[in-house]
């Protein structure tokens, strides 16, 4: 049964990565603007050279 | 958006550049457009035109000459060499403005970033150089149609974005303690049947121990901190019982797990903070935007003010730097920016003031030198100049203002509904569960036993689906509102108007349409023919007069002189479209309201008159009004003559005329003591006073400053019919809250008696808790698909 730590420990890791990674996201503005964002995703292939 | 709306640059009758209807033949409505369509071209972007697609609703792109706006107070240096400034931007249509805007931005040097926030139509911009580059930059926008208006980024930065962050930091915090601990508690309750040791039990909960407590203390505090503050006033929120819940509940899981008990509610704790706090995060963005939309609507018309310095020299400023006593000059069409008295027009004689937008009166008014002209009035004469007056004197803004604030402090305070509903609430869930462990431990079970089934109860009868039942459906009406232009601005408004029985409106710009329509009478010929001189002109009555015309194609060669009119030269003469002197006109019969003379040589001369004009919909609006229920009645400070006729054509019988600020508040404290919930619906600053005294207010996005700072909601467009709309969707939210809470206790009064026998183990619990908040949360999409 020792395998559970190493289940518990990777599992909490993976979710702690995510909550670290959306912490991240939210102080670097990335949610400032989801309008926005869902126009630019159609446009930015084709922008001025 | 129909397929209609998208605009090919080919389709003839309309412009090219801003999409705006016009005369056939031309590809332009205007020279701006054609030299904004000439310079998107020349940068390679006319790929702007195929994809974007015009919003009706929002300004047209069509260039207009800049006012003047002195950018240099508003940019902030950051001392690296870098400047910022941050805008409002008026005009942007869809994705593909965004993508014009940055395009050209990206062509000019030294611009370290130029970057368009859509959500809420800013635009920021940060360079290398001196502030005097911002003109530049603006001006390289603002020719191709989009206005640019600047703001005060720290003044308008408020407390409640940190607010939304924190609560963001709060729910994925809350969200990966949910999620990690609910698969630990289904190995637990696995375990539980298959024999799982105590040695591994135990383990898991002191895992999950580790978890919850550091997110539970960080995802509850904006629970704690906001129970904390109404218990220190004395007043309980729905806050407070959710807090003695998580935490009791938490204490108690702790102390199991030190005991190596088989039973802890931790998941349950978790889940129940994350689910409340998606609803504040909700709740939170909503009425945030709905109010943001509203400052920006503000923020777009704040304009300059033109002072004239001693040596006679032009210097814009910002309104609230005007000194008292300084010079003020107001261009003809243009609103006065502060109070103040008229000083001399620039041709002599009198000026010509509209101030519908603040006494109500409908009709302009000619003022001598040394009258008083109110901020918010328009100039439909020539220009003039004025001697602003000492703030804090006895102006009628001043004099409002007194009357709103004591209006508000008389109207009382407001309690919410889940406010209401946790002060009943909360006793009853806290005497349930101290009766469970007192009659479980008399009965001689152990004091854990006891105290278990206790946890038990304030677990089931924590008030998760009751905390959601009234916000979740206040999100979805307030979101739905402002997708119809409908912004709500107080977080208790939908509920004062699910109470309103009588709605009670302002005439001038409320009713009727702001500013005056061209009365009837016209051959089209003739209209058309004069539509050809007035579109050149910025003045009031002659862009009425275009604008009743339809598309026309300016004339060639026409001269404006300024506050008389427009002339153009033709064989045989001159062509005329101005006041009564300058088109020679005899002064019999003397004018009964605002006037435009069109002469032509050899022709009659003709006369267009203006008037003020019912909303189109008015009378289907109020009669719909009435139909419903509702008592309609007309206050206005306007003339009894010019009250009768608009009362009339409106159908409302119960009218009264020339009410001061004084008077309107006095009439709608009579009905407030009779029992009446009023609606006011108005716009002039003479009517902010009882706006604010009403249980509820709205007024139109043309209304005066003050009052749409007053009023909890703001309406766009042309119609009335918004305040039928938001009552109705008042109505119906009402409705489905009271379901929802209904929905909610109910399940509570079933669950409680097995809880208090101690039926209910953790799985349980969590099963029952998620299960009553998503029939809540269900329950409360019915008002979108209903709508």
């Amino acid at each position: 049964m020792i395998v559970i730590l190493y289940l518990l420990a990777i599992s909490l890791a993976l979710g702690a990565g995510g909550l670290v990674l959306f912490l991240w996201a939210l102080r670097h503005g990335q949610f400032e603007d989801m309008e926005g964002a869902a126009q630019r995703i159609l446009f930015d292939d084709d922008g001025p050279a | 958006m129909s397929v209609a709306a998208v605009l090919p640059a080919e389709t003839a009758a309309r412009c090219a550049h801003c999409g705006q209807e016009m005369a056939e033949g031309t590809r332009f409505c205007c020279p701006g457009c054609a030299a904004a369509f000439d310079a998107i071209q020349a940068m390679g972007l006319g790929r702007y035109y195929q994809r974007r697609v015009v919003d009706p609703t929002v300004r047209p792109l069509r260039p207009e000459p800049a006012d003047g706006t002195a950018l240099a107070r508003f940019v902030a240096a950051d001392g690296d060499g870098t400047c910022t400034l941050q805008l409002m931007i008026d005009g942007l249509q869809c994705g593909a403005c965004v993508w014009l805007i940055e395009s050209v931005l990206a062509e000019a040097p030294d611009l370290i970033e130029g970057r368009v926030n859509m959500t809420t139509r800013r635009l920021r911009l940060k360079w290398r150089g001196g502030a005097e580059r911002a003109a530049e930059l603006v001006g390289r926008i603002e020719r191709l149609g989009y206005r640019l208006v600047p703001f005060d980024a720290a003044a308008l930065k408020s407390a409640s974005a940190e607010t939304q962050h924190r609560l963001l930091r709060a729910l994925a915090v809350a969200g990966f303690a949910a999620g990690n601990l609910m698969l630990i508690s289904i190995g637990i309750w696995a375990g539980l049947s298959q024999g799982m040791g105590d040695a591994t039990r135990g383990l898991m909960h002191w895992v999950s121990a580790v978890i919850a407590l550091p997110a539970i203390a960080y995802a509850g505090l904006p629970f704690f901190t906001s129970a904390a503050a109404v218990l220190r006033r004395g007043r309980t929120n729905m806050d407070v019982p959710i807090s003695i819940g998580v935490l009791l509940v938490t204490a108690m899981s702790l102390v199991e797990t030190m005991r190596g008990g088989t039973h802890t509610y931790f998941d349950s704790a978790a889940a129940l903070l994350f689910f409340l706090l998606i609803g504040r995060v909700l709740d939170h963005h909503v009425r945030n935007r709905a109010r943001q939309a509203a400052e920006q609507l503000l923020g777009l018309r704040s304009t300059d003010v033109a002072i004239v310095a001693a040596d006679g020299a032009l210097e814009r400023c910002a309104v609230a730097q005007v000194a008292p006593g300084a010079r003020v000059l107001v261009g003809m069409g243009e609103r006065v920016g502060v109070d103040g008295t008229i000083d001399k027009p620039a041709e002599g004689g009198k000026a010509l003031i509209d101030a519908s937008l603040v006494t109500g009166e409908s009709l302009p008014e000619d003022l001598p030198p040394g009258a008083a002209v109110f901020a918010g009035s328009l100039n439909l004469g020539s220009p003039f100049t004025m001697i602003a007056s000492a703030t804090g004197e006895a102006t009628l803004l001043a004099e409002c203002a007194r009357l709103i604030d004591a209006a508000e402090q008389s109207r009382g305070r407001f309690v919410a509904l889940a406010d209401r509903v946790a002060r009943r609430y909360a006793p009853v869930v806290h005497v349930t569960a101290a009766a469970t462990y007192l009659a479980w431990w008399l009965m001689g079970a152990g004091w854990n036993t006891a105290l278990m089934n206790a946890a038990a109860v304030l677990i089931i009868t924590c008030p998760c689906a009751v905390a959601l039942a009234v916000p979740v459906v206040q999100v979805i009406a307030t979101g739905g509102l402002f997708r119809k232009g409908i912004l709500l601005k107080s977080p208790t408004v939908l509920e004062r108007l699910a109470g309103i029985d009588m709605v009670v409106f302002d005439k001038t710009g409320t009713l009727t349409e702001p500013g005056l329509a061209l009365q009837p009478g016209i051959s089209p010929a003739d209209l058309q023919e004069a539509a050809r001189l007035a579109v050149a002109s910025r003045h009031p009555l002659a862009r009425t007069l275009a604008a009743a015309a339809g598309p026309a194609a300016p004339a060639g060669d026409i001269v404006e002189r300024p506050g008389q009119g427009l002339a153009r030269t033709v064989p045989g003469g001159e062509i005329r479209l101005g006041s009564r002197a300058f088109c020679g006109i005899g002064a019999t019969p003397p004018p009964d309201g605002p006037e435009l003379w069109f002469t032509r040589p050899g022709k009659a001369p003709l006369r267009f008159a203006f008037a003020e004009r019912l909303r189109e919909d008015a009378a289907a609006a109020i009669a719909g009004l009435k139909a419903r229920g509702y008592a309609v009645r007309l206050l206005s400070g306007d003339r009894p003559e010019a009250v009768a006729p608009i009362a009339a054509l409106a159908g409302i019988a119960d009218w009264q005329a020339g009410l001061s600020p004084v008077d309107k508040v006095a009439a709608l404290e009579k009905l407030r003591h009779a029992g009446r919930r009023v609606l006011m619906v108005g716009d002039g600053l003479n009517d902010g006073p009882a706006l604010a005294a009403a249980a509820a207010s709205m007024s139109p996005s043309t209304a005066s400053d003050v009052t749409q700072n007053v009023a909890d909601v703001v309406f766009q467009g042309r119609l009335i019919a918004p305040v039928a709309t938001a009552l109705s969707v008042a109505k119906r939210a009402d409705r489905l809250i009271r379901q929802n809470l209904v929905l909610a206790i109910g399940y509570n009064f079933c669950a409680v008696p097995l809880a208090i026998a101690g039926f209910v183990t953790p799985w349980l619990a969590a099963l029952a808790m998620s299960s009553s908040s998503l029939a809540v949360i269900l329950n409360s999409f019915r008002l979108e698909r209903r709508s």
